[in-house]
C-alpha cells in the first residue's frame, strides 16, 4: 500500500522568475519560522541553489540543523528538495522523502506553484514515533519548533470538553 | 479549509487527556483491553470507546494474540505524519504567496 502524496497548490502573481526566486533565494524569509528542528531560535532556513546543495536552518546564534539537500535544480520551472527529517523531528541522512515543486507560468505575470511531497511510506516504522511527540511535553531539542505548533493546533481544533 | 477529515479525526482524537494517556501506556508495547484499564481511572467501557476512537484516527492498531486481543500503536502510522505535512505545506505555501505578492511591486 501507499500513502498518498500531499499535493498543493497556489497562484502566485509574479512571473516565473520572481516566483522561483522567491521560492528559494527568500526562503528564508516567507517560512514559517516555528516550524524548525534546531535548538537555538529560528532565524532564517536557506536552500543552496545547486544540485546537491544543503536545506537548512541556521539559528540565532549562528549555528545550522540540516533539512535536507537539493536534488533537481532547474531554475525558473523545476526544483526537487529532498525532506529527510524523521517523525520525531531528527535530521537522518537514509532517509530521503521528496518534496517537486513546479512552476507554470499561467500568464505574463502570473504563476501556478505546483508542490508534491512524496515517499511517506519511507518514513516507515518510525512514522509510530510521532506518538511521542503527540502525547508528551516535546521533543529533546525541539522545544518550541514542531512539537509545540502541533499541540497548539490539537488544543485550538480539540479544546477540552 | 475544513477539508482534511483525517486531520481533524486524528486532532479529535488527541484533545481528550484519557486518550493521551491509552497511547502513553502503548509506547512499551501492545496491551489487551484489561491491561489498559487496570492501568487507568476510567471503567472497561470507556476503554472500549476510546480505542475506537484512536483506532479510527489511524493512531492504534487491534491484532488478535492467541485468544487475547492486543492493542498497539499503530506501527505504519504514516496517517499522522502525512496530516501534519499536509497542514505544514498548507501554512507555508500562504506564506510564500504573501512574500511574492509583497515583492512584486519592488
Amino acid at each position: 500500500m501507499t500513502t498518498t502524496p500531499v499535493r498543493k497548490s497556489v497562484t502566485v502573481d509574479a512571473d516565473q522568475k520572481r516566483a522561483f526566486d522567491v521560492f528559494t533565494a527568500r526562503h528564508g524569509t516567507w517560512w514559517p519560522s516555528t516550524y524548525h528542528i534546531g535548538t537555538s531560535d529560528y532565524e532564517t532556513a536557506v536552500i543552496e541553489p545547486f544540485a546537491g546543495g544543503r536545506w537548512f536552518e541556521r539559528g540565532v546564534d549562528g549555528s545550522e540543523a540540516d533539512w535536507g539537500k537539493v536534488l533537481v535544480w532547474e531554475p525558473p520551472r523545476r526544483l526537487v528538495l529532498a525532506w529527510q527529517i524523521t517523525p520525531d523531528f531528527q535530521f537522518d541522512p537514509e532517509l530521503v522523502t521528496e518534496i517537486e515543486v513546479r512552476f507554470e507560468p499561467i500568464g505574463p505575470a502570473q504563476t501556478r506553484v505546483e508542490l508534491e511531497h512524496r515517499y511517506f511510506d519511507r518514513f516507515g516504522g518510525r512514522a509510530a514515533e510521532m506518538r511521542a511527540i503527540f502525547d508528551s511535553g516535546g521533543v529533546p531539542g525541539a522545544p518550541q519548533g514542531w512539537a509545540g505548533i502541533l499541540r497548539e493546533f490539537a488544543a485550538v481544533v480539540a479544546p477540552p470538553a | 479549509m475544513n477539508e482534511h477529515p483525517a486531520t481533524d479525526a486524528l486532532f479529535d482524537a488527541l484533545g481528550d487527556g484519557t486518550r493521551r494517556a491509552i497511547l502513553e501506556q502503548l509506547r512499551g508495547g501492545p496491551l489487551p483491553v484489561v491491561e489498559i484499564t487496570r492501568r487507568l481511572p476510567v471503567g472497561r467501557p470507556a476503554v472500549s470507546q476510546h480505542l475506537k476512537v484512536l483506532k479510527d484516527a489511524g493512531l492504534v492498531s487491534a491484532r488478535q494474540d492467541g485468544t487475547r486481543r492486543q492493542y498497539q500503536l499503530d506501527p505504519a502510522g504514516i496517517t499522522a505524519v502525512r496530516a501534519w505535512l499536509d497542514g505544514l505545506w498548507e501554512q507555508a505555501l500562504d506564506a510564500y504567496k504573501a512574500a511574492v505578492e509583497q515583492d512584486s511591486g519592488s
